[in-house]
């Protein structure tokens, strides 16, 4: 498939920082409204990734006002400014689709300990 | 019409201008080698021959080099025949490109064998919609065909009812389909939506709009 791979390396970016399930990132999306185009910023724990090569796409979950939001992203879209990884999160598997039914205090992750070993 | 001859490599997503994720077809399209022109006075109608794809190993007669020899071209796997094509003064042995016949936008038709699918009933076949519930003491008529015919009058099943069977593996044409990106330098073209057959499957892409820029 690597003439697949040539296809898709045009839609890549490579700017983008890598990040996982339970990360926590902000995603900076360009906006347009009638002639203006502005950021918005959604800020959240990533918890799905899923699709790959130009597909790939990933959930980011947040709490906004007591509602759950979920919101899912093309990685390569051209309406990502930019990506910020807050926060690396320590957890056993690739889908959190369990945070849907937790709350407040149960629904936290552990963070990662991302410091090298002595 | 004009077109050319390409091999599906499969599919994938691009983003078009306005941040859109539109899904493509990815056709890989090898410069086609003219091998016959058809003319009104040699063969009664207007038509290009196209070939394209090297053929690997010896067995290939006598009778199919010397036609390829005669436009200077080795040996090709697939050859195709478009009608009344409109790039004017093309000679025999001329290589057409992806940019001489295709512009991005451009509608297009593509022809492909469509998938073989084996003996299969009439709901995947012809899209019937089968016969009563799925419940209610239902015995075992979801997936049947249901009446195919009328009784002692005329006492036959007219020909060309829809029935199970066979079902693919047939040329299939999808029309209208558009041209999203081009890439030239690795002679791929990408194409908007679905078309028919496996991947490595060749097909003839035959561009709808009147004016080629060549």
């Amino acid at each position: 498939m690597d003439k697949m791979k040539l296809v898709e390396q045009t839609v890549m970016r490579d700017d983008l920082p890598e990040f996982t399930a339970g990360d926590t990132v902000n995603v900076h999306y360009r906006v347009r409204e009638g002639e203006k185009e502005r950021i918005q910023q959604y800020e959240g724990i990533v918890i799905n990734e899923r699709g790959e090569g130009a597909n790939k796409t990933f959930i980011v979950r947040k709490i906004s006002s007591n509602i759950g939001v979920e919101r899912i992203f093309p990685l390569y879209s051209p309406f990502i400014a930019k990506i910020e990884v807050k926060k690396r999160g320590k957890v056993r598997r690739s889908k959190l689709f369990y945070l849907r039914d937790l709350k407040g205090k149960a629904a936290r992750i552990q963070e990662k300990d991302t410091r090298e070993k002595q | 019409m004009s077109g050319l001859i390409g091999k599906k490599v499969g599919m994938t997503s691009i983003f078009d201008e306005l941040g859109r994720s539109i899904p493509v077809t990815v056709i890989e399209v090898e410069p086609c080698t003219i091998t016959q022109i058809k003319t009104d006075e040699s063969d009664g109608y207007n038509a290009v021959q196209l070939a394209a794809f090297d053929k690997t190993g010896k067995n290939v007669s006598k009778a199919v080099k010397g036609h390829f020899d005669k436009a200077g071209s080795s040996p090709k796997k697939v050859v195709s025949e478009i009608r009344d094509f409109i790039p004017e003064g093309l000679e025999l042995g001329d290589q057409l490109t992806i940019e001489d016949v295709f512009n991005v936008g451009d509608l297009v038709d593509v022809v492909g064998i469509s998938k073989g699918k084996g003996f299969t009933g009439v709901m995947k076949r012809h899209n019937f919609s089968g016969v009563g519930d799925q419940t209610h003491g239902q015995h075992n008529r979801e997936r049947a065909p249901g009446s195919i015919g009328q009784a002692s009058d005329p006492s036959r099943v007219f020909k060309g009812t829809k029935m199970a069977g066979r079902s693919g593996n047939a040329r299939t044409k999808v029309k209208n389909l558009s041209v999203a990106k081009i890439l030239s330098e690795s002679n791929m073209l990408l194409i908007t939506g679905s078309v028919p057959g496996p991947k490595g499957g060749y097909l003839e892409i035959y561009n709808q709009s009147e004016e080629v820029t060549s």
